[in-house]
């Protein structure tokens, strides 16, 4: 049997975006502004989505995730730095050979961290919530120190590779090239996730434990595992979107990971805790209305996803694809 | 005597009464023990942040709650009054006008988180004041007309607490008793009467309910508990006593602005002084708030000591920079809630029992 598909968030998505297409009125303006609410979107997709899925399989909330996207930022400038003159190419492929080793790097040091962090930190709180919180937080405050020592506290420039920066005009409408780019990276990753959740048997397993973890155990498998590999994986994503988010704002600071954790746990609030799909559905909600509501009313525009948030929870308290828990 | 006013819960331990009693002593004392301008200040800040660090482990220690929106409250404390100091005419008046709208607006907003996110999980609960505390700092940032944004509000206090106002000719001990020292009581005897207030609430029946709520919740539930409501009532007393302990630390810095109330690193600090000090025990606070902000006061120079002895070497000079002594209070905030969950205290507690 194949599971019934909730249509009614994707068909918000097209509502909104078609109501924020009415009110701007001018359709080139409305392209610019979703293709940034894509790209914002989608960026954020890559680093909540290992969040999410860490608390449904375990319900392990880390409150350190930030870290993995802020490492992830900081090697890519690193990386970036030892390939600038590849960077600074005017040819793609030569851009290619600077822009892959940094989300290359990125991802294996947020990875390997990941471990790290899960072996030391994670593993002594499992099922204790409450310290789970605190141990995070503190773990959270050391990382950020320590990125401190490492790099220093200076905001450190990322540039974007050069065929990446400005934009394509097609017609009237401006598109920029590396929020293009972002949302092919963004989609990229969401397809290949749901291949992997829907397609292969550890994604089978992953999915059953989010379910019902006990009956997986009963079943053989070795949850703690399958919830190792989900959280290295989950961190390796985060650090890949911290590398891209530090070039979409083209600068790193040390708070780029704490400041990215509240617009996560709202993404993860509204799409449903536990739920991969919800999260898609939830950043493209978030990144879309943030950018149409700053364009519409810049003086709202910082409530908006609180707002959002809140109407979305108000609608449906456990959030847009509530993962049901035995 | 000293039993009523503890509410009957005692140090339960030498060490720790003594240490008790020496910090009252100090800050009881500090306008004429320490003098200049620095300690005093130091003195102030530990008494307004032992209010804090208490209100804060009310939810966190007794009720099991983890709120990031705590700074929320501190700041909505610091902002009334220096809105209301700022607005209206200067005079005790104002100050009242100011704390009273804090504290309503405290009360009404940790209501309705309360209501609305107490429900659920623990978790669930530190997203949401996470998300709500910093919209509300941006939102102290951004409407610069009424909060003076980053600048923050610097405001005129009433004729007796300014520095210029002289309370006696002459200085008493060789201390000047003028505006300071008066603001400097206001603070130390509002801290130590709530601090009070607050030990009777955690030794009432209603403070036990708080503890079977932590300890079980479902099965407080089970015993006819309804636990929404201790559990929001909880969340609105830490709210209210943290707005009036930043109604006190604006009073005392004449300022209100983002970076002295409304920052996350200060609910950072906050978390680092309940953890440290002890959850669970409101003495904890007590402890915590004074080692921390002695700390961040006084540990800089003798790191700076440190760093200099070990130029040359790599890596670690940098690594006892001055500016990083969040660094090491952090993995001391780590170890202490694996190894000692109950803080300063618990340890001190537990050594007396053998």
């Amino acid at each position: 049997m194949k599971p019934r598909v909730d249509w009614i968030p994707p068909a918000l998505l097209l509502a909104i975006a078609l109501a924020a297409l009415a009110m701007i009125g001018n359709p080139s303006t409305w392209v610019t502004l979703t293709v940034a609410g894509l790209a914002m979107g989608l960026l954020i997709f890559i680093m909540s989505s290992g969040l999410t899925l860490v608390f449904g399989l375990m319900d392990v909330m880390n409150f350190a995730h930030g870290l993995f996207i802020a490492v992830g930022a900081y090697v890519a400038v690193s990386v970036m730095k030892l390939f600038s003159a590849s960077a600074g190419s005017e040819s793609f492929l030569v851009n290619l050979g600077a822009l892959l080793p940094a989300m290359l790097a990125a991802v294996v040091v947020a990875a390997l961290l990941g471990l790290a962090f899960e072996r030391i930190i994670i593993k002594p709180v499992y099922g204790q919530h409450l310290k789970q919180i605190l141990i995070t937080t503190g773990g959270m405050i050391v990382a950020e120190q320590l990125i401190h020592v490492l790099w220093g506290p200076d905001l450190l420039p990322l540039a974007r590779p050069s065929t990446l920066r400005g934009s394509f005009l097609v017609g009237d409408m401006a598109i920029e090239k590396f929020r293009l780019s972002a949302v092919v990276i963004g989609l990229v990753v969401f397809a290949a996730m749901v291949l992997v959740l829907n397609r292969t048997k550890i994604g089978l397993l992953i999915r059953a434990g989010v379910e019902n973890k006990e009956m997986v155990e009963a079943m053989g498998y070795r949850i703690r595992r399958l919830f190792v590999a989900v959280f290295v994986a989950g961190s390796a994503l985060a650090g890949l979107g911290g590398a891209l988010w530090g070039m979409y704002q083209e600068s790193v600071t040390v708070h780029i990971g704490a400041q990215m954790m509240v617009l996560i746990f709202i993404v993860i609030i509204i799409g449903g805790l536990g739920s991969v799909g919800g999260c898609f559905a939830g950043a493209i909600l978030v990144g879309l209305v943030a950018n149409y509501v700053g364009y519409l009313s810049p003086k709202i525009a910082l409530g908006s996803n609180i707002l959002l948030m809140v109407m979305v929870l108000l609608w449906r308290p456990q959030g847009l694809y509530p993962v049901s828990k035995q | 005597m000293i039993t009523t006013l503890l509410s009957g819960d005692q140090p339960r331990s030498r060490i720790l009464a003594c240490t008790l009693m020496a910090i009252f002593l100090a800050l009881a004392l500090a306008p004429f023990l320490f003098p200049g301008t620095r300690p005093l200040d130091v003195a102030a800040k530990v008494c307004v942040f032992i209010l804090l660090v208490a209100s804060y482990d009310l939810l966190l220690g007794y009720t099991g709650i983890v709120s990031f929106a705590h700074t929320m409250f501190f700041g909505i404390g610091g902002y009334g009054i220096a809105i209301a100091l700022s607005r209206l005419e200067v005079g005790w008046s104002a100050i009242a006008v100011g704390a009273a709208a804090a504290v309503l607006l405290s009360l009404a907003l940790s209501f309705l988180i309360g209501l609305f996110s107490l429900r659920v999980k623990a978790i669930f609960f530190a997203m949401i004041t996470l998300a709500v505390a910093s919209f509300f700092a941006i939102l102290a940032s951004q409407l610069s007309n009424v909060t003076g944004g980053e600048d923050g509000i610097t405001f005129k206090v009433p004729e007796i607490l300014r520095p210029a106002y002289r309370l006696l000719e002459e200085p008493l001990l060789g201390v000047t008793v003028g505006g300071r020292l008066v603001t400097y009581y206001l603070v130390f005897g509002t801290s130590l009467l709530l601090f009070l207030a607050l030990l009777r609430v955690v030794n009432s029946p209603f403070g036990r309910v708080l503890l079977a709520i932590r300890e079980n919740d479902f099965r407080a539930e089970a015993l006819g508990y309804r636990t929404v409501i201790y559990r929001t009532i909880a969340n609105c007393l830490g709210a209210v006593v943290a707005a009036i302990a930043g109604a006190l630390y604006a009073l005392w810095l004449r300022y209100t602005g983002p970076n002295t109330t409304l920052d996350f690193a200060i609910m950072i600090d906050i978390l680092l002084m309940v953890v440290i000090g002890g959850m669970g025990t409101m003495y904890g606070a007590v402890i915590g708030a004074t080692i921390f902000v002695v700390a961040q006061n006084y540990l800089q120079e003798a790191m700076k000591a440190v760093s200099g002895a070990m130029k040359g070497l790599p890596l670690l000079p940098d690594l006892f920079h001055p500016d990083r002594w969040l660094l090491w209070l952090g993995v001391l905030f780590v170890l202490s809630v694996y190894y000692f969950p109950h803080g300063i205290v618990g340890q001190l507690r537990a050594r007396m029992k053998k």
